[in-house]
């Protein structure tokens, strides 16, 4: 095999497996959403649904009575008060209810808050349907502000047989910085 | 294997007037070399530096960990030597210490006259010192250089650390398309370049684990820069991979740096399987035993070590049924390891056994590296690793496999081959020196962190509760002794480097056997221009 021909055959090598770089590399960014698929259709990380559920003929099971808490946590740098109005609710699953949430920003300037939830136990959370829910949405609150945020759910009544008590959490980040950003764009 | 050169002498003296090459002389030599012998001269070289750097990190670690409280660094500094011993002993000497045997040896070993690819065999090699030179400069700057450990785990390295991020970033961006490059080189060379007659079932294993490390490398090397990447974003263009508040997940973060740095560890491993099943034969003076099954095991290894990554996070609250798959993928790992263990034992058994230094060394790996195993296979039971989970039983393991295992193997490496390179032997009586204070040191560094890991003591932090100070005493004398005698090991190569000693035969070694030990001592420059036969 003479000097060109086995530079033609390295060179088409080297581009084959510079085509597995550049795929890894694409797998690598590839694996986000995918992680987010993955937790979804098992939920197992907690998270709930980012889209408003529909309450449309639910069929109420009032055999059984779910205990679900609600609790709310601050994430670091951020200064707004936030608490559960409602601690607690018993609901039997299919039904409508309703709970509220008070932040307060008491010092001297806007910020721009989001609320993130997270249900414990984790498989829990794909039977947690939002109608409505402030975590949707971005809250804006002016310096001294209060507000009182309203977060409407059903139980699923599909919900496993074994699961009696499950919890919310809301943790609340200070996203003003990266609102500030979106908005310039 | 048996395998002659149909006309050796066509390398022998005669060859420099045969090619009539300009070779430039002083810097330029090493700037514009493309030669592989040249080439991985600079890469040893370089890992040597790189390892003495990222060793001093480690004395100011073992300084400061000498008696409880605060003495000598401020806990800041005192992460910064953490996180950047630990990038600089993966990604600048271990790593560039096996591409630098790859270069040396694997045209050699297949009976190729060079590598497929030696331009960018230079650029890949010299992109390398630029992206020290960035990482190490981060340290001088304000702020100081990256402090949240080797793995960067986010928030830390994104909402918690300085500016100084981005160059760290673009330091790794740099070594792994080194890297990738390496690896590309190494694929080619093997694929296309072999001689006639070396069939794949006949190459030597280090050339067999070479090519499977390879293509680990290209496989993950792409989702570190990833990785990096979506950091850089996080931290200075507001995107939001791994902030909550955005949607995105810290959790995934270790994922995305898992996927890659499990494989990673292989990477670090299986070249030094491939040195020690060549030296192991060499001076049992018996065949490998089970060739093919060290093929298929390393096989086998880089394969499983694509569904092992979450063991590393077992205490994020993953479920119960992912907990128990990566506990049992983990411990399935152990069956080839164990087959090459067991395969080098068998090799020895009723061998007529010399210890020769490479040997010494062969020996040594494959205790202590088996050690390292053992508690890995501990670190793989899911309840046990609650406990043990970022404590020093943690640094002890992962010691014990990459200083005992891939460190030893890279030095029983140098010793087997060294005479080949230079031709003199090197001096035996230092070479030995360097063996003994070497074995009882680390065993004195790093034996003890299994007992204060067990006992709860966690890993990087500058201070630590009073029941500790004894076994953290004993832990940095080993430390310090450990550093020192790797200054034997520079003593040693300077002198093997001005050519001193002995002159050794073409084979160098009694029971040697395989291309390399067939051209003559030193090597010459060029080497294998006519393929030999392999029968």
């Amino acid at each position: 095999m003479d000097k060109q021909q086995a530079q033609r055959k390295n060179s088409k090598m080297v581009v084959k497996l510079m085509a597995i770089v550049l795929g890894m590399f694409g797998f690598g960014f590839a694996l986000v959403p995918l992680y987010d698929v993955l937790c979804d259709a098992l939920g197992i990380n907690g998270k709930t649904s980012e889209v408003a559920a529909v309450y449309e003929s639910v069929e109420v099971d009032t055999s059984r009575l779910i205990t679900v808490d609600f609790i709310t946590r601050i994430n670091t740098g951020m200064p707004w008060e936030f608490k559960a109005k409602t601690r607690q609710v018993k609901v039997h699953p299919g039904e409508m209810s309703q709970v509220n949430f008070y932040v307060r920003n008491p010092t001297k300037s806007l910020i721009v808050g989001q609320a993130v939830p997270s249900v414990s136990p984790g498989p829990a959370a794909l039977y947690m349907n939002k109608t409505e829910c402030f975590c949707f949405e971005q809250q804006t609150l002016q310096a001294g502000e209060e507000v009182l945020m309203p977060m409407k759910f059903y139980v699923d009544p599909q919900l496993p047989k074994n699961i009696t008590y499950f919890t919310v959490q809301y943790t609340l980040y200070n996203v003003t910085a990266s609102a500030e950003v979106v908005a310039m764009n | 294997m048996t395998a002659t050169t149909n006309d050796t002498h066509h390398d022998g003296p005669h060859d420099e007037e045969h090619h009539e090459h300009h070779i430039p002389t002083g810097i330029k030599r090493w700037l514009y070399t493309t030669n592989h012998k040249d080439i991985g001269t600079l890469y040893l070289w370089f890992a040597f530096i790189m390892f003495l750097t990222g060793g001093a990190m480690a004395m100011v670690i073992r300084a400061e960990l000498f008696q409880p409280g605060l003495q000598i660094v401020e806990p800041n500094f005192f992460n910064q030597m953490t996180t950047v011993h630990g990038l600089i002993m993966v990604f600048g000497a271990v790593m560039p210490a096996f591409t630098g045997l790859a270069n040396w040896l694997i045209p050699m070993m297949i009976g190729a006259p060079d590598m497929a690819l030696p331009r960018m065999n230079n650029w890949s090699f010299w992109i390398l010192p630029f992206a020290f030179a960035i990482l190490l400069s981060s340290l001088f700057m304000e702020g100081g250089g990256p402090a949240f450990g080797w793995t960067f785990y986010a928030p830390l390295s994104t909402t918690y650390s300085n500016d100084g991020t981005a160059l760290f970033v673009f330091a790794v961006h740099i070594m792994g398309a080194s890297s990738i490059m390496g690896a590309i080189n190494v694929i080619v060379t093997i694929w296309n370049m072999r001689a006639p007659g070396m069939t794949w079932m006949k190459m030597p294993l280090f050339v067999w684990t070479w090519l499977i490390t390879a293509f680990l490398l290209i496989a993950v090397m792409p989702v570190l820069a990833g990785a990096v990447t979506m950091v850089l974003t996080d931290k200075f263009f507001g995107t939001s991979f791994f902030d909550a508040a955005g949607g995105g997940d810290p959790v995934m973060f270790q994922h995305i740096f898992w996927f890659f740095g499990h494989p990673e560890v292989y990477i670090m491993i299986l070249p030094a399987f491939g040195i020690i099943s060549q030296i192991i034969p060499t001076f049992a003076r018996k065949r490998l035993f089970g060739y093919a099954s060290m093929v298929y095991a390393t096989a086998s290894i880089a394969l499983l070590s694509f569904i092992v990554w979450a063991h590393h996070m077992f205490t994020t609250g993953m479920p119960v049924a992912a907990e128990l798959f990566f506990m049992f993928a983990t411990m399935l790992i152990s069956v080839p390891t164990g087959v090459k263990v067991f395969n080098w034992v068998a090799t020895m058994w009723r061998g007529s056994m010399t210890f020769e230094v490479p040997m010494l060394f062969a020996l040594a790996f494959i205790v202590l590296f088996t050690i390292g195993g053992l508690s890995g296979l501990m670190l793989a039971i899911t309840p046990v690793d609650f406990q043990y989970h970022d404590t020093y039983f943690v640094v002890a393991h992962f010691h014990y496999v990459l200083v005992t295992g891939a460190i030893f193997s890279i030095m029983a490496a140098v010793y087997y081959w060294l005479p080949k390179w230079t031709g003199k032997m090197f001096d035996i009586g230092l070479a030995k020196w360097h063996f003994w204070c070497s074995l009882i040191s680390v065993n004195v560094l790093f034996f003890p962190m299994h007992f204060v890991g067990l006992a709860g003591m966690p890993r990087r932090i500058p201070d630590y509760a009073l029941q500790f100070a004894d076994f953290n005493k004993w832990i940095s004398i080993g430390g310090f002794a450990f550093g020192l005698s790797q200054l034997i090991f520079l003593a040693l190569l300077i002198k093997a480097c001005k050519k001193k000693g002995e002159p050794v035969s073409d084979q160098v070694w009694e029971g040697a056997e395989g291309l390399e030990w067939e051209i003559p001592s030193p090597a010459p420059y060029h080497t294998f221009e006519t393929p030999p036969e392999v029968k």
